[in-house]
């Protein structure tokens, strides 16, 4: 490949101006072969869907007849729906449960395993593992360790001295805490990977200019680490935000919402509605209050970001 | 930002040999950190080793008290057990070729979308990748439903067809190819026309060569992100024989929910090839997580 630019003429003269719309054209057609086999798919399975949302949200359809345009009432019937103000109100807590536990913990487990060592690819592939681990394993086996009775991990709270441990899964106090755990370690290794090439960037200079300051550890953790790693945070709580938001399947398994409806969430809302009560146009009612939480919390969390920059 | 590896070499100098006088210290704090490494490792393990574990044992050792951490006897029969009980084959051949088709025509279609979005320059180009780029803060789960409709009007609900087409075409394997080859100097394929190569021959015999990372980094997140779904095929495939390891082990939890043993020797049989997997390629997780940290 080297050789072969060798006899290559220096610079090709300027075409003419014609010749250079006809090259435009040329390439543009080029460019959209390549692109199109995979935008075909994908705008017709994700753009029209999207739009389409927005339709539906605006009419009233069960799997069976024809989607009859009745405005805003699926909007006004949400004012007044009980049930979706708690998965509302759930899916709001799941959130502040989970994002700050979630950047704790990673960030801690990456500040434990930025160090080069023997064995330290060892240590990231371990907590890394749960993440690609299937959820329904992972339900079911948390589902197993939270067992009330006899559960290991009651049987390790009763060691400890505590009579009466929670019923976890099977409480409706305890249950949203016991998923949200499960999520915590199932997650932590992914955003713990982010975290570390974010520290992983940041100059070592900085650290030794601390170190001559006679800044000790935790004044270099808040003095350097944490400004150093804003962008990292930034981008992690980001990403955090529009996953607890649309938490579905660790629940699904898990606890199907319950019990009762402690632990319902948007989008388990939208899935019942949707897929198990037929009823379409209401459940895009709800889908479309998901797709603007998400947005705007995404454009809320830029904005923030920005003025801090500044 | 093209590739960030991490522990690249060069980040930091070779410890020097020079005397220290807290060496005594150093290496204290490096047992400490060795512990506490240990004891990270192994509480994030557990629920795996717990999970292992109980599927060699009998029903009523699962929940004994006190735990009881080794079986004993260890119950194989537990493996042999499974395959009568469940239609497991058949969960692990749907899943298998879903996985397959799915992994195969998304770093095909990726990869050639990439070499369009980063190699070649015509009006139009940017705009299409932001439809892209601006579908990333809409969740699935949004507009779950219209797809649904779509794809049952079509006739494709109910066939291993939709989930193919549910999961081929991500924005993900587009944004990280295209990441990836932007890394590839932009000289190679301006040789490669100047010698008359065809910009399908240049993605062909030059760049899809050069990007062996990327491919093997899509490769496995693709597979092991097809190999985990779990809403799609709950939502899709109803008839059982078409039923993916996931949901076949979710109905497999339902009907059997005392037989504890068993249900975790599923849960192992579902987990194992992507556990193989993952320590073949852990390397590849790594950097497309580090390169393109948006999936989901």
């Amino acid at each position: 490949m080297a050789t072969t630019a060798v006899d290559a003429p220096a610079a090709p003269a300027p075409p003419p101006r014609r010749n250079r719309s006809r090259l435009t054209l040329r390439n543009t057609f080029i460019g959209w072969t390549f692109i199109l086999p995979n935008f075909i798919g994908f705008a017709v399975l994700t753009l029209v869907p999207v739009v389409t949302l927005f339709y539906l949200a605006f009419t009233s359809w069960n799997a069976f007849g024809q989607a009859n345009w009745i405005g805003l009432e699926n909007f006004a019937r949400l004012l007044t729906d009980g049930t979706f103000h708690t998965a509302l109100i759930n899916t709001g807590y799941y959130a502040v449960l989970h994002i700050p536990l979630t950047l704790a913990v990673s960030l801690g487990l990456a500040l434990l395993l930025n160090h080069k060592m023997r064995g330290i690819a060892f240590f990231r592939t371990v907590a890394f593992f749960p993440y690609i681990t299937s959820i329904v394993a992972i339900a079911v086996v948390w589902n197993m360790l939270f067992s009330p009775d006899s559960g290991p991990i009651n049987q390790f709270l009763m060691a400890l001295g505590i009579d009466n441990p929670p019923g976890w899964t099977t409480s409706a106090t305890w249950s949203m805490p016991a998923v949200v755990l499960t999520s915590v370690w199932r997650e932590m290794g992914y955003y713990m990977l982010l975290f570390l090439a974010g520290l992983q960037a940041i100059p070592r200079e900085l650290y030794e200019a601390a170190r001559v300051d006679g800044a000790h550890a935790i004044q270099r953790f808040w003095n350097v680490t944490v400004p150093s790693l804003r962008p990292t945070t930034f981008f992690v709580t980001v990403i955090l935000t529009i996953q607890s938001f649309k938490v579905l399947d660790l629940i699904l398994v898990m606890t199907d919402g319950g019990p009762g409806t402690s632990t319902l969430v948007l989008a388990q809302y939208i899935y019942r509605k949707g897929f198990e009560e037929n009823d379409f146009g209401y459940a895009s009612a709800v889908a479309v209050v998901l797709f603007f939480i998400c947005l705007g919390l995404t454009v809320v969390q830029f904005l923030l970001n920005k003025r801090k920059e500044v | 930002m093209a590739t960030v590896t991490l522990d690249r070499p060069g980040t930091s100098p070779a410890p020097a040999l020079r005397q220290d006088p807290r060496r005594g210290r150093k290496l204290a704090a490096r047992i400490a950190l060795y512990v506490a490494m240990i004891i990270a490792a192994a509480a994030i393990m557990l629920p795996f080793f717990w999970m292992v574990t109980s599927s060699l044992k009998t029903n009523n050792q699962v929940f004994s008290v006190p735990i009881q951490w080794l079986p004993d006897p260890v119950v194989w029969r537990n493996y042999l057990d499974i395959w009568a009980k469940a239609d497991m084959l058949t969960w692990v051949k749907n899943t298998l070729i879903l996985s397959v088709s799915v992994t195969f025509l998304q770093v095909l279609t990726g990869s050639f979308a990439a070499y369009g979005f980063s190699k070649l320059r015509f009006p139009g180009r940017d705009v299409l990748f932001l439809t892209y780029v601006a579908t990333i803060a809409v969740p699935w789960q949004a507009y779950m439903i219209p797809q649904f409709i779509m794809l049952s009007k079509v006739g494709l609900s109910n066939t291993l067809w939709s989930i193919l087409a549910l999961q081929t075409f991500s924005a993900f394997g587009v944004f990280l190819m295209k990441q990836y080859y932007e890394s590839i100097p932009e000289e190679l394929s301006e040789a490669a026309r100047i010698d008359g190569l065809s910009e399908y021959s240049i993605w062909r015999k030059i760049v899809l060569p050069l990007s062996g990372p990327a491919v093997a980094t899509l490769t496995l997140l693709t597979f092991v992100n097809t190999w985990n779904d779990y809403l799609g095929p709950l939502i899709y495939l109803r008839d059982r024989d078409i039923w993916t390891i996931q949901i076949g082990l979710k109905s497999f939890v339902s009907q059997y929910n005392a037989e504890y043993a068993l249900i975790m020797t599923g849960s192992v049989i579902s987990v194992l090839p992507i556990a193989l997997i993952f320590m073949l390629g852990q390397r590849y997780f790594v950097q497309g997580i580090a390169t393109a940290g948006l999936k989901g």
